[in-house]
């Protein structure tokens, strides 16, 4: 376990450097796969993806394999795919519905609570055996707005304590658009695709930097931004990129969220009132009233829309939820969730749906040309001289964060949008994660909420 | 001459017709690979009909007794890609820029199309599967294979044909490549 005594080393964020190390050294892989995937909450699935009892989906934490199923008490549950008996997986499928998951193997057979039901030649082969004690493994378990989260760690704060206030902000797209209680439901078919690049180069957001660079085809081609929002144009003809919307912050949490978040004001835009919207009068106007139903129960906060990342790998892209699941130190396979509204016309589902599919995920017109770039930072730090140079997370230095909750009546430490200080909060945490003997040492005293 | 013979015969000019139909619609799907790999993507964009549909069902490992589950269906579930003419334009003038950095410098494409077989010949339409490999290379060494069927509608245009309807099954669940920037 040499990387534990070099992390902070490693993450130097008082000079605001990283070292490439961490992006391609197997021996600190093997060491956030203990430290940082088996203790922290990990995103899993959405309720709306199990809605009967034994329905189940084929989930992942973080290399292993979960099964995410409903038991017949109604009660979600996330057990790991592996057979007490020789390891192998009981279950063989992404999705389906089954109240016994039976091994290939030698027939050990289990219920959707993971506990072992019955096995080939129990009577006479095995003396005594206790069968309490040869269940599949269970992960704790908590269920926010429809949003399944699990941790292998039964010393790890709540949920709630976990997220530290960001709550307010991983809620926003979990209600329904009225801001009705999870009011949303994942569309049928979790996009599941592998790049080459470590799993956490995609996580810390947001990187608003990047936008008009690496997708700049877009605004060349299409007078569009990443979003597929037309462009506005800046006094010499480029994107009016500069800082950005003054109310538009970083926003991160000690407890490694990062996140955009633009402070809500009472004469923000109906969300039908948006360009994107225009010529798809169908969404147009469920969006307008179902964004004055949100204002009833939301009032001020109703226009709050944030895609927070919650540490370590659970990212948002608009209403997507994406998760970056480690694959070894140089691959990462990413898994999206997309969201619409569960009582939404089907008309609407299917515009939002088409929306999605053009700009997101691997063949969106945004996302190919990120994954260009991931891959090639990675492939391009790997060799032994770049890899002793470190890399830049110097933006804004030094620049002290405003306390969200004293300035915005909003939880969280917030920075001007054109900064890195959202990476440093997440390479942060990490680092404490990578070094922490256990959650005593991790737990944060003064909640920023 | 007995019936049997005459019916025999009248099948063989079905057989004659149907083999010359397929030649010339493995004709056009070669000339459609040129296009493609020669990046004339203009003048690919120009084989398809104006309503047509660009369709890529995800696909999943599900029970054999679920088979109707394996992919995801049209309309309602997600999918790989779900395009119409504006969005197959839309992308052609992405990758024209020269700053779209999936596709700058290009990627080295080539298009393979195989088994073709007629389904179903109508008068202004026939519906065609063939199977396809898709191979990629691009920068210095990295590699993408792309395996799947096709099902085509291919409506009649003068002595040609153009697309109005494209089905693409690819062969896999997790998508390998780290992108789509190819067309099929």
């Amino acid at each position: 376990m040499v990387a534990i005594d070099r992390s902070t080393r490693l993450v130097d964020m008082d000079g605001g450097t990283v070292s490439r190390e961490i992006f391609c050294n197997q021996e600190i892989y093997d060491q956030e796969q203990e430290r940082v995937f088996g203790r922290s909450w990990l995103f899993v699935g959405h309720v709306s993806q199990i809605p009967k009892p034994g329905d189940f989906v084929v989930s992942r934490m973080g290399e292993e394999s979960v099964i995410v199923t409903r038991d017949k008490q109604n009660r979600v549950q996330v057990l790991l795919n592996s057979c007490r008996h020789r390891g192998n997986v009981v279950c063989r499928y992404d999705q389906g519905n089954a109240s016994i998951f039976t091994c290939s193997f030698h027939g050990w057979s289990y219920d959707s609570t993971g506990a072992l039901a019955a096995l080939p030649f129990h009577d006479g082969g095995y003396n005594e055996m206790d069968k309490k004690a040869w269940g599949l493994l269970a992960a704790r378990v908590e269920v926010f707005q429809g949003s399944i989260w699990a941790t292998w760690d039964h010393s790890a704060p709540s949920f709630i304590d976990y997220l530290g206030g960001a709550e307010i902000y991983l809620q926003t797209d979990l209600l329904g658009t009225d801001g009705s209680d999870a009011g949303a439901e994942v569309l049928d078919g979790v996009v599941k695709w592998r790049l080459g690049c470590n799993w956490k180069v995609p996580c810390p957001d947001v990187d608003r930097t990047h936008g008009w660079i690496t997708h700049k085809s877009l605004a060349d081609a299409l007078g569009v931004g990443p979003t597929g929002m037309p462009v506005r144009r800046g006094p010499r003809g480029g994107p009016q990129a500069a800082q950005g919307r003054p109310r538009t912050f970083c926003v991160s949490f000690p407890e490694g969220h990062t996140m955009g978040v633009t402070v809500p004001s009472e004469d923000d835009r109906n969300w039908g009132d948006s360009p994107l919207w225009q010529d798809t009068p169908v969404v147009r106007d469920y969006l307008r009233h179902a964004y004055e139903e949100r204002k009833k129960r939301l009032g001020k906060m109703a226009s709050l829309s944030v895609g927070p990342a919650i540490f370590p790998n659970e990212g948002w892209l608009g209403r997507v939820i994406r998760i970056m699941h480690p694959q070894g130190p140089l691959a990462t396979e990413i898994w999206t969730y997309f969201f619409v509204d569960r009582d939404a016309p089907v008309e609407v589902k299917d515009a939002l749906r088409a929306y999605y599919e053009h700009w997101y995920g691997p063949g969106g017109m945004t996302q190919q040309d990120d994954m260009e770039n991931w891959y090639n930072l990675t492939m391009a730090s790997k060799g032994p001289v770049a890899r002793k140079l470190p890399l830049n997370y110097q933006m804004r230095l030094g620049d002290p964060p405003i306390h969200g909750p004293s300035t915005f009546g909003l939880p969280g430490l917030f920075t001007p949008l054109y900064s890195d200080e959202n990476h440093r909060a997440f390479y942060r945490r990490w680092a404490e994660y990578m070094e922490a003997e256990s959650w005593d040492e991790l737990r944060v005293r003064e909640p920023v909420k | 001459m007995t019936e049997g013979t005459q019916t025999a015969g009248q099948a063989d000019v079905l057989a004659d017709q149907e083999l010359r139909l397929r030649l010339e619609i493995e004709d056009f799907f070669y000339r459609e690979a040129d296009l493609l790999d020669d990046r004339k993507y203009d003048d690919w964009l120009d084989l398809f009909t104006e309503d047509a549909r660009y369709w890529m069902p995800m696909r999943r490992n599900v029970s054999s007794e679920e088979m109707e589950t394996e992919n995801t269906s049209e309309l309602h579930d997600m999918s790989w890609f779900d395009e119409g003419k504006a969005t197959l334009i839309k992308r052609v003038q992405q990758i024209k820029t020269g700053v779209h950095w999936a596709e700058e410098p290009y990627s080295r494409v080539s298009h393979l199309v195989t088994n073709v077989r007629l389904l179903d010949v109508g008068p202004s339409e026939v519906r065609v599967k063939c199977r396809f490999i898709v191979y990629r290379n691009r920068m210095r060494d990295e590699e993408s294979l792309f395996v799947g069927k096709r099902v085509d509608t291919l409506r009649r245009d003068g002595r040609s044909f153009r697309i109005a309807r494209r089905e693409i099954y690819l062969d896999q669940s997790v998508m390998l490549a780290k992108n789509f920037t190819i067309f099929f």
